[in-house]
C-alpha cells in the first residue's frame, strides 16, 4: 500500500530546482541590469548585453516553471502566497516588462536609447528587489484562513522583507558582476572585476545579516538549525560558505575568469540550501506544509511523466544553447 | 458587500485588460514563427536569395513581437493566483497540469532555440539553425495547444471529480481533459486565426511596398504568399467557425442566444439578426434588421426548428448581451472581408493582375489590422459570453476573485494600463518602422543586439556582421 516515493515530496524539489535554476540564471541577467549604468556607453555596454540577448528569454521561462509549477503542485500555496505578496508580485511584474521589451528596444531606437538602457536597470532593480522582498515577506510569515490569505495587503512591508529585498539585488549584482568577468574583455571586464570585488564582502554581510535576522522571526528556525542532531546536517552549510568565500577571494586576486561565477554560483547554492532547512516542509512557514497544499496524486503523477521526459531535454538543450554562444562576446574566432 | 464587488469589477477589468493586450502578440508571431520556418525552408531549397532577405525582414518583426508576447505573458501565469486565488485553488489540480506541460513542452523549447534563430546563423550553420527555427514554430503551436486545451476545459468541463474541500480534482482518464468537447473546435478556429492575422499583416507590409514600387520582387513574393494564405484560410476559417458556434450552441446555449440577441424564444423559427442595437432593460433589439427563420437555418439546419431564447434562462445566470452581441458581428463582419480579399485576390491573380491592381492592394493594406480586431472581438465574444462562469455551469466569477482589497487592484490596474499602453505602444511603433522599411535594402552597417564578431573594428553599435545575421 505504502508508495516507496512520497510525490509530493518529489515535486517539492522540482518546484525548488525551477526557482534554484531561475534565481541563478535569471539571477545574473538582472545583476547585469542592476549593473548597467556603471558600464561606458557604446563598446562596454552593448558587449554586457551582447552576452545575454540570446539567452535572458530561456532564463526568464524558470521563472514561468516556478509559477505554473506551483500552480500545478502545491495549488492552495499557490492560491495563498500570490494575494498576500500582491504588490511586490505585481512590481516585479511591471519591471520585468520593462527590462525584457529594452533588449529589443534599445536597438530599435537609438534616438532614445539612454531611455530603454534606463527602463532595463529601473526594470531589472525593481524585479530583483521585489523577489527579495517576496522571500523576506514568505519567511515572516503570513496569516491564512479558511484556505486563504487572511491579511492586509501592506502587511509584507517589513524591515526584515526590505533587508532580503536589499541583499537579493547585492546578490544579483555579484551574479552579473562574475558573469561580466567571464564573458566580456577590456574595459567592460575591468568595471565588472572592480565590482565583484566590492560586491562579494557586500553578500557576505547580508547572508549574515538575513541568517541572523531568521532565527529571531521564529524559535522554530532556532531549534531547527541547533538542535542535535540537526546541527550536525546544517554545521555544514556556514562551514563551505567560508571555504568558498576564500575560494573567491584568491580567484579574484589571481585574475581568474570562470571560477569567480561559478563559486558564486555555490555561495547561492548553500543560501538556497539553508533557506530549504529553515522552511521544510513548510511551503508557507508556519501554517502550510507542503502535503497540505498539494495537488492530488493523479495530477503529481502526470505532472511527473512529463516532467521525466522533458526537463532532461530541456537542460540538454539549454546547455546545448549556452555552448553555441561559448566564449568572450566580443572576441575574435566567435563564429 | 459594495467594496467586494469593487474588487471584483476592478480584477475582471484587470484580467480582461492584460490577457486582450497579450493575446494580440501570440496572434502574430504563432503564424510568423511558421512563415519563417517557410521562408528559410524555401531559401535552403531554392537558394534563392530574396527568401532569406524576407526571412532576415520579418525575423526582426518577430524578435520585437515575441518580446513583448514574453512579458505580457509571464503576467497571465501570475495573475490567475494574485487576483484569482479562489479559482486557482480549487482548479489548480486540473489546470495546473496543462499550464506546466506548456511550460515543460513549449516555452523552454521556444526560448530554448529562439536565441540560436535570432542570433545564431553564423555559429550552427544552415540545417540546424533551420531546425531550430522550425523548432520555434512547433513551440508557439505547442504552446497554444495547451493553454486552449485549459481554456476549454473551462467552458466545457469534463473528465473530473468534485473533492471533499471543493477541489476539482482530475478523474482517471486525463484524455477526457485535455481533449474536453470545445477543445478541437476552439484550437483549429484560434489556430486558424493567427494564420489568418499574420497572412493580413504580412499581405498588408507588402501590398504598401508594392503600391511605392510594383516592380519590387520582395514585395511581390510576400504578397503573393500572403494572399495565397488569406485566399485558403479565409473560407476554412468561416466553416470552423461555422462549426465552433454549433458546438457552442450544443455546451453553452445561452452564449449563442446573446450573439444572436435572442432575448425571446421562437418556437417556430427564429430570425437571423443582422444587425440592430440590445435594449438591455426592454430585453429586446431596437431597430433589427433580420432575416426571418435564417438563424434556425443555420443553426438546426430547420428553418421552422424552434429556438429557446434569453428569457429561458435565470437572470443572474445570463451573459451581458451588448458587448457579446457587437463582438460577435465585428468578428463575422471582418471574416467575410477577408473572404471577400482573398477572393479579389484570386481573381486579381487569375488576370495576372496581382501585383499593380491598385483596388485590391489597398484592400489588403486596409485589411492589415484586421485580423487583431477580430481576434479581439471573438475572444470577447466567447470569454464574455460564458459569464458569470469561470468553470462553466460550475463555479462562478464572484467566487472565484482573491480576497484583495480594493485600493490594491485599483493601484495595481493603473500601473497596468500606464505601462502597457506606454511599452506596448512604443514597441507597435517599432513594429510599424521595420515593417515600413525595404526588406531589399537592409541596410549593412546597421545595429542590433546581436553577437558580434571581432574587435578588430571598436564594438560600435554599427557593426557589419549584425545584419547578416
Amino acid at each position: 500500500m505504502t508508495l516507496a516515493i512520497d510525490l509530493t515530496i518529489v515535486w517539492a524539489f522540482i518546484i525548488a530546482f525551477a526557482v534554484f535554476a531561475y534565481v541563478v540564471l535569471d539571477g545574473f541577467d538582472l545583476g547585469i541590469g542592476i549593473l548597467f549604468p556603471a558600464f561606458k556607453v557604446g563598446d562596454s555596454r552593448d558587449q554586457a548585453m551582447n552576452s545575454i540577448a540570446p539567452v535572458w528569454d530561456g532564463n526568464e521561462t524558470w521563472l514561468v516553471l516556478g509559477g505554473g509549477g506551483l500552480l500545478a503542485a502545491f495549488p492552495l500555496a499557490y492560491a495563498i502566497i500570490l494575494p498576500a505578496l500582491y504588490p511586490p508580485i505585481i512590481a516585479m511584474l511591471l519591471g520585468l516588462v520593462f527590462r525584457g521589451v529594452a533588449f529589443e528596444f534599445r536597438w530599435r531606437d537609438p534616438g532614445h536609447r539612454a531611455f530603454w538602457d534606463f527602463a532595463f536597470t529601473a526594470g531589472s532593480a525593481t524585479a530583483a528587489f521585489a523577489q527579495g522582498i517576496a522571500l523576506g515577506a514568505l519567511l515572516q510569515g503570513v496569516k491564512v484562513a479558511d484556505r486563504a490569505y487572511a491579511g492586509g495587503w501592506l502587511d509584507w512591508l517589513t524591515p526584515f522583507s526590505v533587508l532580503t529585498g536589499a541583499s537579493v539585488v547585492v546578490g544579483y549584482a555579484l551574479l552579473g558582476s562574475t558573469w561580466l568577468i567571464w564573458k566580456t574583455e577590456g574595459e567592460a571586464q575591468a568595471v565588472a572585476r572592480r565590482f565583484a570585488w566590492i560586491l562579494f564582502p557586500a553578500i557576505l554581510v547580508a547572508i549574515v545579516f538575513v541568517s541572523l535576522a531568521t532565527l529571531y522571526l521564529h524559535p522554530s528556525y532556532v531549534s531547527r538549525w541547533f538542535d542535535m542532531p540537526n546541527v550536525l546536517a546544517t554545521a555544514p552549510v556556514p562551514v563551505l560558505t567560508a571555504a568558498l568565500s576564500w575560494a573567491f577571494w584568491r580567484a579574484i586576486r589571481e585574475g581568474a575568469e570562470a571560477s569567480p561565477f561559478f563559486l558564486t554560483l555555490g555561495v547561492f547554492l548553500l543560501t538556497f540550501i539553508g533557506l530549504g532547512i529553515s522552511m521544510f516542509p513548510y511551503v508557507i512557514p508556519g501554517s502550510i506544509t507542503i502535503w497540505d497544499a498539494a495537488t492530488a496524486p493523479r495530477s503529481q503523477a502526470f505532472m511527473l511523466v512529463g516532467a521525466a521526459l522533458t526537463v532532461p531535454l530541456i537542460l540538454a538543450y539549454t546547455i546545448w544553447s549556452y555552448w553555441v554562444f561559448r566564449g568572450k562576446v566580443g572576441s575574435h574566432g566567435y563564429h | 458587500m459594495f467594496d467586494h464587488f469593487d474588487a471584483l469589477m476592478l480584477a475582471r477589468i484587470q484580467f480582461a485588460f492584460t490577457v486582450s493586450f497579450h493575446f494580440i502578440f501570440p496572434a502574430l508571431t504563432i503564424g510568423l514563427a511558421s512563415f519563417l520556418a517557410v521562408l528559410e525552408g524555401l531559401w535552403l531549397w531554392t537558394d534563392r536569395s530574396v527568401y532569406l532577405d524576407l526571412f532576415k525582414f520579418w525575423r526582426k518583426i518577430f524578435a520585437v513581437a515575441f518580446a513583448m508576447g514574453v512579458v505580457s505573458g509571464i503576467v497571465m501565469s501570475y495573475q490567475f493566483g494574485t487576483n484569482w486565488s479562489v479559482f486557482s485553488d480549487k482548479a489548480g489540480p486540473v489546470i495546473g497540469p496543462l499550464m506546466a506541460y506548456e511550460v515543460l513542452t513549449a516555452f523552454f523549447l521556444e526560448a530554448g532555440f529562439l536565441g540560436v534563430m535570432l542570433f545564431g546563423m553564423e555559429k550552427v550553420g544552415k540545417k540546424l539553425h533551420f531546425t531550430a527555427t522550425c523548432l520555434v514554430a512547433l513551440g508557439t503551436f505547442i504552446s497554444a495547444f495547451w493553454i486552449l486545451s485549459a481554456n476549454s476545459w473551462m467552458h466545457t468541463p469534463t473528465g473530473f471529480e468534485m473533492g471533499e474541500n471543493g477541489q476539482f480534482l482530475p478523474g482517471p482518464s486525463w484524455w477526457a481533459i485535455i481533449f474536453n468537447p470545445s477543445f478541437p473546435y476552439r484550437l483549429t478556429h484560434t489556430i486558424t486565426a493567427a494564420y489568418l492575422t499574420t497572412a493580413l499583416t504580412v499581405g498588408a507590409v507588402g501590398a504598401w511596398r508594392l503600391l511605392k514600387n510594383s516592380s519590387s520582387v520582395h514585395a511581390r513574393t510576400m504578397f503573393s504568399m500572403a494572399m495565397w494564405m488569406v485566399a485558403i484560410a479565409a473560407p476554412v476559417q468561416i466553416v470552423l467557425g461555422d462549426l465552433h458556434g454549433l458546438n457552442t450552441l450544443e455546451h453553452q446555449p445561452a452564449k449563442v442566444m446573446a450573439m444572436e440577441g435572442h432575448y425571446q424564444s421562437y418556437p417556430d423559427g427564429a430570425p437571423l439578426i443582422l444587425f440592430g442595437i440590445p435594449n438591455e432593460a426592454e430585453k429586446r433589439i431596437d431597430y433589427a434588421i433580420q432575416i426571418p427563420k435564417a438563424s434556425s437555418l443555420i443553426l438546426k439546419h430547420d428553418r421552422n426548428a424552434p429556438m429557446a431564447g434569453l428569457d429561458t434562462i435565470d437572470p443572474d445566470k445570463q451573459p451581458p448581451v451588448t458587448l457579446v452581441f457587437f463582438a460577435f458581428r465585428i468578428m463575422v463582419g471582418l471574416g467575410m472581408a477577408m473572404l471577400g480579399l482573398g477572393l479579389l485576390s484570386l481573381y486579381a491573380r487569375f488576370c495576372s493582375r496581382l501585383y499593380d491592381m491598385p483596388l485590391l492592394l489597398r484592400f489588403a493594406l486596409v485589411m492589415g489590422p484586421s485580423g487583431y480586431v477580430a481576434v479581439l472581438a471573438g475572444w470577447i465574444t466567447t470569454e464574455v459570453g460564458r459569464q458569470p462562469y469561470t468553470i462553466y455551469g460550475l463555479l462562478t466569477t464572484a467566487d472565484s476573485v482573491a480576497p484583495l482589497a480594493a485600493p490594491a487592484v485599483a493601484a495595481s490596474l493603473i500601473a497596468f494600463i500606464v505601462v502597457y499602453f506606454f511599452v506596448f505602444g512604443a514597441g507597435t511603433l517599432y513594429l510599424f518602422k521595420l515593417m515600413a522599411a525595404d526588406p531589399a535594402g537592409v541596410p549593412v552597417h546597421e545595429p542590433g543586439p546581436i553577437r558580434t564578431a571581432g574587435l578588430a573594428t571598436p564594438l560600435t553599435p554599427a557593426h557589419p556582421s549584425m545584419t547578416s545575421e
